[in-house]
């Protein structure tokens, strides 16, 4: 049984403290985190929310219609949530939310001088299904500045929260887009070990690309392994 | 045969409200995990309240933090079915109550195995964390549970205070501070699971 498993892997995490992203200077804890050993880590955790999925949770282009189409680029993100055995991870619940084509968030406190669109909110949920599948469609989030730096902008990205099996398996991320000259810019995306960093990029699809309506996104997620059955050639 | 790769951490940023904790922030969303675990009509007599602050190196309690709290039931399981009066997991931002603080209603735990002390873990996600750190709410009343709690004894004995909840109010109902600091001289133990 391979036994590092379970561990947050720091050569493919952001550290907590990343000075090109000011923030974490005074937020990122500065002390060691105290490594749990295997044996009392908890094992079971609750698979919850499923019931919680309402029929349009999964479609941003039509949960905040108010008096017609949200603006902007239809898209249609899918792709498979595994551990890192590739074995799929089944009634996975996703949350998303992001700004909207203009790069404007609904929330009260983003102050960015874009338009709302007033038929489009930007969050949703999804669920996993037998195959580890999710699926969702949304609008294309825009660029936005940031006070983080002298002319900072955050390239386009969806945010993602993802429950796996057991509170280990938690993870928070964004995916981006492929091509976004920002990323070379971007010191919370740069702050991903090099290795990793393209695993935040998702790719377009045409077999996702939904003929007159939506282009497809591919984008994968890889929680920690846990209770998972090693292959025997491993 | 190779390991896939852990698809990286990114902060959760500014803007989690709307799509997270939507009801607490008033927005036309459904919640998934609110700041109420018990419901007190139920259980009055089972009811805390947990609350605290995040404070960053300035000592200034951030107002836009995300906690996530999960934990067990009083007889040691994890329950979502919000009907049976228990809920498993709650959330709360620290941006709706004067002063940033969270406030959870719920009660203490089971312990959630032989030999540890109750205790609530807790998740902190924010703008300005790039990773989200685990710690674990514990209870002064247990002291000598405590004593023996396995992770508790893998805290240097000064930083454990950091890991206890203090009893602030007795009644009507009984009020549990815990305060995170992210950094700084009292600097919150956070754990690797």
């Amino acid at each position: 049984m391979d036994t590092t498993q379970n561990q947050r892997d720091w050569t493919s995490h952001p550290p907590l403290i990343a000075p090109g992203y000011k923030s974490t200077i005074f937020r990122g804890p500065s002390q060691n985190l105290i490594t749990v050993p295997e044996l009392m880590k908890p094992s079971s955790g609750p698979i919850f929310g499923l019931e919680s999925v309402a029929p349009l949770d999964h479609d941003l282009t039509k949960n905040g219609i108010k008096n017609g189409e949200p603006l902007g680029e239809r898209i249609v993100v899918s792709g498979r949530v595994l551990n890192q055995h590739g074995q799929p991870l089944k009634n996975t619940l996703i949350e998303v939310w992001q700004a909207n084509a203009a790069g404007r968030y609904v929330h009260k406190r983003d102050q960015h001088h874009a338009p709302l669109d007033p038929n489009f909110f930007g969050a949703g949920r999804c669920v996993t299904n037998e195959e580890g599948i999710f699926k969702f469609y949304t609008i294309k989030p825009g660029a936005y500045p940031w006070g983080n730096h002298p002319n900072a902008w955050r390239p386009n990205h969806i945010h993602f929260s993802v429950f796996g099996p057991n509170i280990g398996t938690r993870l928070v991320t964004q995916m981006y887009f492929p091509g976004d000259p920002l990323l070379d810019y971007d010191p919370i995306y740069l702050a991903v070990p090099e290795k990793a960093r393209e695993r935040l990029i998702s790719s377009f699809d045409m077999g996702l690309t939904e003929e007159g309506f939506a282009l497809g996104y591919q984008f994968d997620i890889v929680l920690r392994g846990h209770h998972s059955t090693p292959f025997e050639n491993e | 045969m190779n390991k896939l790769g852990q698809t990286p951490s990114q902060t959760v940023g500014p803007y989690f409200a709307y799509g997270l904790t939507p009801e607490q922030y008033k927005f036309d969303h459904t919640s998934l995990a609110t700041p109420v675990l018990l419901d007190a009509r139920k259980n009055s007599q089972d009811a805390i309240i947990l609350r605290g602050k995040v404070y960053d190196l300035h000592g200034e309690a951030v107002d836009d933090a995300m906690i996530e709290i999960w934990q067990v039931d009083q007889e040691g399981k994890f329950q979502i079915k919000p009907h049976q009066g228990f809920f498993s997991i709650g959330r709360m931002g620290t941006g709706t109550i004067e002063g940033n603080w969270f406030e959870f209603t719920t009660c203490i735990p089971a312990a959630e195995k032989q030999g540890q002390a109750p205790a609530i873990h807790m998740i902190v996600f924010m703008r300005g964390l790039l990773s989200h750190v685990y710690t674990r709410v514990y209870f002064e009343d247990f002291k000598e549970l405590n004593q023996e709690d396995p992770y508790l004894k893998l805290v240097t004995e000064e930083r454990r205070s950091t890991l206890i909840a203090q009893k602030v109010q007795e009644s009507p109902v009984t009020i549990y501070e815990f305060n995170l600091h992210m950094q700084g001289e009292n600097e919150t133990v956070f754990f690797d699971y």
